[in-house]
Order: C-alpha cells, then sequence, then structure tokens
C-alpha cells in the first residue's frame, strides 16, 4: 500500500505539473493519466477505461488561461489507481463505481487549488515587483522555479491524499455483492456520452459548416458499432 | 513564361527576414528548452510576464555590457511586465522580443509592441489549439479506444499525435518571431493560424460524432437493455446540455450524480 501511495503520489506530481507548468505536453489528460497509472498499479486496461469515461467528462473544460477548469491530471491518477486496484480484488464496475467520483471529486478541488496556487504566485510576485523592475534576473529565476515547486507539490498531495482515500475504498467495495452493479457502467458511459455531446455543439457550433461533420461522424460512428457487434 | 510581379521595395518583414541575425545555439536552445515552463509561474499579478522574461533571458545575456550591464536589466524589467497570449504561441513573442531588445530597439516601440500581440496571439492560440488541436487529439485516441485498441496504443496515438503538433508549433514559432522581429504581425496571416482553427473544428466534430457511439459501445457491450439504458442517458442528456447552452455544466451534473451514488450503494453495504 506505501508503495502504491508513493508510486500514485510522484506519477500524481507529474501529471498536476503538466497540467500548466510544464512541459504542458496533455500527460496529465484522464486518458493518458489514468492509464499510466493503472499500468503502474498492474492494470493497464482498468486505467484506459477509467481514463475514457473521464476524457469524456473533460472534454467540456478547455484549459483557457486565465479561467477556472477542474485539474484532470492528479485527480485522474487516482482514479486509474483506484479502478486497478479495485478490479483486482473485485470487479471493474464496481471499481468504476468509487473512481469516477472520485475522480470528478479531486478534478474539482484540483481546479479550486490551481486558483489558490495562483493567487499565492502573485503574493510572491507582488512581493518583488521592485526587484522586476529593476532586472533583477534571479528574482525572475526564483519565480518560475517557486511557482513550478509548488504546483508539483500540490499534484503530488492531491494524488496521495486522494489515493489514501481511494484505493482501501475500491478494494472493500468492488468485492461486495451488488445487485445494482450492472446499472453503474450505462449509467457512467450514457452521463459520459451526454457531456461529450454537449461539450462537441458547444465548442463547435458557432464554427460555420461543422453540422454536416457531426452528422456524417455519428452516422459513421454508428454504423461501425453495428459492424462491431456483428462480428 | 510569366512571371508574377516582384514589389520593387522589399517589405518590412521580408527585410527583416532577410537580415536575421544568427542566435547562437546555446542561446536558442535554452530558449526553447524555457519555452516548456513559460507559465511555470502564471498568477494573477503579471499573469506571463515572468514566464516571457525566463524565456528572453537567455538571448539578453548577448547586449552590450553582458548580464552586468545596463541594456540587459532595463531589457530584463521590461520583459517581466504583464503579458498574456497562449502559452504555445507565447514563442512567437519571445523570438520577436529577443530580436527587439538585441537591435536595441527603443524602449516605448518594444512596450507597445508587446502590448499588441497580447489580444492576438492569445485568441488565434486558443482557437487552434484549446479548441483545436487538443479536442481532436483526445476525440482520434477515442475512436481508437472505442475500435477495441489497447492502453499502449491509444496513449502513444494521443500522445505522439498531440505533440508532435504542438512541439512543431512552438519551435516554429521561435524561429518565426526571431526571424520577423518587429514585423511579426504578418505571421498571424499564416496559412495554418488562419485556417487552421476552422479546419480543425470541422474534423472535431467529424470526430466526436464517431468516437461517442463507439466508446459507449466498447463500455457497455452488446447487451441490449444495459446499451438502450446508455444511449438514452447520453442523447437526452445532451440534449439537455444543448438546451440549456452556458448555463449548466455538465460535468458538475454528472459529478452530483456519481458522488450521491456512491454514497447511496455505500450507504446500503455500511
Amino acid at each position: 500500500m506505501i508503495v502504491e501511495l508513493g508510486v500514485l503520489a510522484m506519477l500524481g506530481a507529474v501529471c498536476g505539473l503538466d497540467v500548466v507548468s510544464f512541459p504542458q505536453a496533455a500527460l496529465s489528460r484522464p486518458l493518458i493519466a489514468a492509464t499510466l497509472a493503472g499500468a503502474l498499479l498492474g492494470d493497464a486496461t482498468a486505467g484506459l477505461v477509467t481514463g475514457a469515461v473521464l476524457e469524456l467528462f473533460a472534454s467540456e473544460t478547455l484549459p483557457f488561461g486565465a479561467s477556472r477548469y477542474p485539474e484532470w491530471g492528479s485527480s485522474s491518477v487516482v482514479a486509474g489507481g483506484a479502478a486497478a486496484v479495485g478490479a483486482a480484488a473485485g470487479t471493474l464496475p464496481l471499481a468504476l463505481c468509487v473512481a469516477v467520483p472520485i475522480g470528478l471529486g479531486l478534478a474539482a478541488f484540483g481546479g479550486w487549488t490551481m486558483v489558490k496556487l495562483r493567487e499565492w504566485n502573485a503574493r510572491l510576485a507582488a512581493a518583488r515587483l521592485e526587484n522586476l523592475a529593476r532586472g533583477h534576473a534571479r528574482t525572475v529565476m526564483g519565480l518560475q522555479v517557486a511557482g513550478a515547486t509548488a504546483d508539483m507539490l500540490r499534484g503530488g498531495a492531491i494524488a496521495l491524499v486522494g489515493a489514501t482515500i481511494a484505493l482501501p475504498l475500491a478494494r472493500w467495495f468492488a468485492p461486495q455483492p451488488e445487485p445494482w452493479a450492472a446499472w453503474v457502467v450505462p449509467v457512467l458511459a450514457g452521463l459520459g456520452g451526454a457531456v461529450a455531446g454537449g461539450a462537441s455543439w458547444k465548442m463547435y457550433h458557432s464554427t460555420p459548416r461543422t453540422q454536416p461533420w457531426g452528422a456524417a461522424g455519428l452516422a459513421i460512428g454508428i454504423a461501425l458499432v453495428v459492424l462491431l457487434a456483428r462480428r | 513564361m510569366t512571371h508574377a510581379a516582384q514589389p520593387s521595395h522589399p517589405t518590412p518583414a521580408a527585410d527583416a527576414q532577410a537580415f536575421a541575425p544568427a542566435l547562437p545555439l546555446a542561446t536558442r536552445l535554452r530558449m526553447t528548452i524555457r519555452l516548456f515552463a513559460i507559465q511555470a509561474s502564471w498568477n494573477y499579478e503579471v499573469l506571463m510576464g515572468s514566464g516571457i522574461a525566463f524565456c528572453v533571458e537567455p538571448a539578453l545575456r548577448l547586449l552590450p555590457g553582458g548580464v552586468e550591464g545596463e541594456a540587459y536589466r532595463a531589457a530584463l524589467a521590461r520583459q517581466s511586465q504583464y503579458f498574456n497570449a497562449h502559452p504555445y504561441l507565447a514563442s512567437i513573442a519571445v523570438g520577436a522580443l529577443a530580436r527587439a531588445e538585441l537591435e536595441q530597439q527603443p524602449p516605448a516601440r518594444i512596450e507597445r509592441f508587446r502590448t499588441a500581440l497580447c489580444g492576438p496571439l492569445g485568441s488565434v492560440g486558443d482557437r487552434l489549439v484549446w479548441v483545436g488541436l487538443l479536442p481532436t487529439a483526445s476525440w482520434f485516441a477515442l475512436v481508437l479506444f472505442g475500435l477495441g485498441v489497447g492502453p499502449l496504443g491509444c496513449v502513444v496515438a494521443f500522445l505522439l499525435l498531440y505533440n508532435v503538433a504542438h512541439v512543431t508549433l512552438r519551435l516554429w514559432g521561435l524561429e518565426r518571431g526571431w526571424r520577423a522581429g518587429l514585423a511579426v504581425a504578418q505571421s498571424l496571416a499564416h496559412p495554418v493560424l488562419r485556417e487552421g482553427p476552422t479546419r480543425l473544428a470541422r474534423l472535431g466534430t467529424f470526430l466526436s460524432g464517431v468516437a461517442v457511439p463507439l466508446v459507449i459501445a466498447r463500455l457497455v457491450g452488446d447487451a441490449l437493455v444495459p446499451s438502450a439504458i446508455a444511449v438514452a442517458v447520453a442523447a437526452g442528456g445532451a440534449g439537455m446540455l444543448v438546451l440549456f447552452h452556458g448555463r449548466v455544466e455538465g460535468w458538475r451534473i454528472a459529478l452530483v450524480v456519481a458522488v450521491g451514488a456512491l454514497a447511496f450503494l455505500l450507504v446500503r453495504h455500511a
């Protein structure tokens, strides 16, 4: 358990840092962060499934500069890890029942911590405006290093605290006999599909002539589902 | 054979590019690496200001007098002021500002230029990357997931697709900015920046249409009743979100539903 927590905390730190500070290479997207966490805890597929569900929700939240948005990096690490240990102890649907709500909750909390970090960075910068106005190179470096270090610690702490709660909960809940288990995945998939569909409209409806492309894509998607089901 | 008419006088942009001085390789490398951390101290006071100074700083060392010189300190102070743009396209500003500082352009002109760059680099970058590239790469990876591709395939495809474009954009921006200097505004008319957002929006719409049914099908499987539940929730929910556009966020509703369901199930088993 301690090793698992350590691994998830380190991955959470990396993925939390990636969201804004360094290197913004999309390692923090749910599909990537949750899959990596699942792989590190022994079940990459459980991580991938969790990541796919969270990615549908994340499609609605775009990381525009000064706007407030959920932090999907460290939260998806916890969700992917919880799904992996839950699936190993019981069933994947019940593991998802723990992993997805905790992932969504931590994403909201992580977004709040990012705002607090930006406020802290602002206080740090405001206290050094005189040095910045004098062209003090060490002040510029110091602000960058302090901001990145604090962001990394923020991501690691969220992953550590989240995993401390989520892993035992997933291990305990996933093997329980649960008559509602069959409903979990359809409802999560439906909610994810709803959010992704709404997000697609929100993002693209103002661009001219996108509707035919969306309709064509939907038709091809449904046709592929039918074809794959017949195989 | 006919030839296109050549302008009798080169434009300021062509002039600037033709006479762009060489930037030492070590300086260019330092600036490139620092671009990836341009937002490390993003804050509500100067936004990306100190990040721009951090990225331009290796070039400023080449000013007369070096790091101890007055020119270096004055330039670093100018570059530490308020600035905001898209983080990837900020590389254009970094290149252009480094060139302007090394050419020792008048400070007032550099400051006006710096302020003028914020809006265009922010809006074009947001539409090209946050609404264009990122969702397109995400939908593409979800299509692969829906088609049954495994963890390694989905992760590698997503990261490759996204980061080839991401890194290229940063490198191109730095080079373009450096070569054009204060005449860099013309770079914003580049076809990728002008047409890219619209084309990526169409591709993204198409891929989202393909991805959503495939992902639902892979998650739920072939069983009729669960599939019907998932499709009904997805179609009804998406319709509601479109209807209430801008007034509700779907992921927040999903958070409330999912946490409520988890609490209900935990209480049953406690």
